[in-house]
């Protein structure tokens, strides 16, 4: 089954004619009509094989990917998982997008998310919720839950995500997948349906850590038309693969958290495979992700309701009473705290704590290379438990949420799997601004050496 | 009205939340009992972001964006490429009338 290849061993096979765009394209389809009802893709691109046929001899060589619904495809609808934009066909093409297009990445389809990419589980979508394919009775995750799944179930070969506090790695680690989250502003948001503008980070969810990096070095890079992108030419992610570790230091956060009883054990015995390999790994002590919570909540709401004013139904997309229960919530929540007598209690406070954020993981950086730290306080959840609670994503993505609001990097690596329920934890690896490449070469070093990526090691599923 | 509202406000982090003033100011459409379930949403997670206020934040400059960019400026000339026809401006509109927009009448409403 060519679906199961990853994206290195595809492009290997792809660039040699050993196998042809029909074969893997075959798979693929096949894959898709099998796997239907983990409701995964949205929108399918009609002439993925003909595109495909077409691009074979570029550096992606025609590889099936799959695309989060939030980046917009000329010609191909893209609805960010709302009815509000129901019938909405791009006119222009998200950077991401046209970067893999024209390097010879290929569209599969458009996969389900939680509806403008607000929430941590998919179960926002307004086109119903996406199945966890490990285990369909729990979720992906989100808010990439689609492009998450995608990957763990081989309808694609690689994919797309985006990332505000979560979203790319969160999924990933509930799907036992890997999600590399790029810096802030090293990758375009031009042509992504804005959520919070100051921590939207669009990156690949892959199979491998080789095979997010090599996606990597195809999207990252300044645009000229998104500003906040970084003039600083991107690092080469491959250099940092099949690297020695040996000397590295590495600062365990997080895990003291009581919310992690269960979990922390598990994990902290799988770390021990990074000191054996050389690296100097020591508990450190960071400021409460508790409080990051409130920071997120506040500038995430405040920038949601700032950029989702423009859905007015009149130039595109349906009028505002289309909106589903989140999105009302987020979008009403950031009108009050940016009000008059509020922004300063709120907003302005928030921005404030993000600082100390800030100060802290630069404090920490002085000591180490690289922090680690759990993708999420646990497993991927049953389906329906987002439905409880409002602050659902908010406390799923709790150890995420404080690298994000200050733009550092993350990578997500299956670190233990539960035999019984067939579902992932994710080792969540962090690296200072700019420095995608000290993250890598650890995720790689760990995953090489341990039994927990399921294209390397298959468990006979 | 608005005043009314601020004033319900005051207490928001314990009691209450001025569900309709704000409905009404992001222009979100909701009903009565719509309203009831928001305001115990919206009052829970306040108190979530109310912990935010025992920290020390004396002397400390907010952070709006991480980046470090500053002041990044382009040319201020038309670029052709990058223009929608008016044909591909339009084609997403529901109500489109002679090459215009139809918008909703906003002034003299009341």
């Amino acid at each position: 089954m060519l679906n199961t290849l990853t994206l290195k061993q595809a492009l290997d096979l792809l660039q040699a004619k050993k196998i042809s765009i029909k074969e893997i394209y075959g798979d693929i389809r096949q894959s898709l009509s099998q796997n239907e009802r983990l409701n995964v893709y949205l929108t399918l691109n009609a002439n993925m094989e003909t595109d495909a046929e077409s691009a074979v001899n570029k550096p992606l060589a025609g590889v099936p990917l799959a695309i989060k619904d939030n980046f917009c495809t000329q010609g191909l609808r893209t609805t960010a998982s709302s009815t509000v934009l129901d019938n909405f066909i791009p006119q222009y093409e998200s950077t991401v997008t046209k970067k893999v297009k024209e390097v010879g990445g290929v569209v599969v389809g458009k996969t389900n998310m939680d509806a403008w990419a607000h929430g941590s589980s998919t179960e926002t979508s307004q086109y119903g919720r996406t199945l966890n394919p490990r285990n369909t009775d729990y979720l992906p995750g989100g808010s990439s839950g689609g492009s998450a799944a995608a990957v763990a179930a081989d309808m694609c070969i690689a994919a797309i995500g985006s990332e505000t506090a979560g979203s790319i790695r969160q999924p990933s680690a509930w799907c036992g997948a890997v999600g590399l989250k790029p810096t802030y502003g090293r990758v375009s948001r031009y042509g992504v349906v804005a959520m919070a503008s100051s921590t939207d980070s669009p990156g690949p969810i892959g199979k491998t850590v080789e095979d997010t990096a090599i996606l990597f070095n195809h999207i990252a890079g300044h645009d000229e038309n998104d500003s906040t992108t970084s003039p600083q030419v991107a690092p080469d992610l491959t250099k940092a693969l099949n690297q020695s570790i040996k000397g590295m230091k590495v600062g365990v956060i997080y895990l003291d958290h009581p919310g992690l009883k269960e979990v922390a054990p598990l994990v902290k015995k799988e770390l021990e495979v990074l000191s054996t390999l050389g690296a100097e790994v020591e508990e450190a002590q960071a400021m409460d992700p508790e409080a990051s919570i409130g920071v997120y909540t506040v500038v995430q709401r405040a920038e949601v309701s700032s950029n989702l004013a423009r859905y007015d139904g009149i130039r595109y997309g349906n009028d505002r009473s289309f909106f589903g229960a989140e999105a009302r919530r987020r979008i009403m929540l950031g009108t009050y705290t940016l009000s008059k007598g509020y922004a300063d209690k709120y907003y302005l406070m928030a921005q404030k704590v993000r600082t100390l954020f800030l100060q802290d993981f630069e404090r920490l950086f002085k000591k180490y290379d690289v922090l680690v730290s759990l993708s999420s306080p646990g497993f991927a959840k049953k389906v329906g438990a987002s439905e409880s609670s409002s602050m659902f994503g908010e406390l799923e993505d709790m150890l995420l949420e404080a690298s994000s609001i200050t733009g550092l990097p993350g990578i997500s690596v299956p670190c233990y799997r539960d035999e019984k329920t067939n579902l992932f934890l994710g080792l969540n690896i962090m690296a200072p601004m700019w420095q995608e490449e000290k993250m890598v070469k650890v995720a790689d070093a760990f995953e090489k050496n341990t039994e927990w990526n399921t294209w390397r090691n298959p468990i006979g599923k | 009205m608005v005043n009314t509202a601020v004033s319900t406000a005051t207490n928001q982090s314990t009691k209450s939340f001025p569900v309709e003033h704000v409905a009404k100011l992001s222009n979100i459409p909701i009903t009565k009992e719509e309203a009831k379930k928001l305001e115990v949403a919206f009052v829970d997670t306040l108190k979530v972001v109310a912990k935010l206020q025992q920290i020390d934040v004396t002397n400390v400059s907010p952070t709006f964006q991480v980046t470090g960019l500053e002041n990044v400026w382009r040319e201020d000339e038309v670029n052709e490429k990058k223009m929608f026809t008016q044909k591909q401006a339009l084609a997403n509109g529901k109500k489109i009338y002679e090459g215009f927009f139809v918008v909703p009448q906003v002034i003299n409403q009341d």
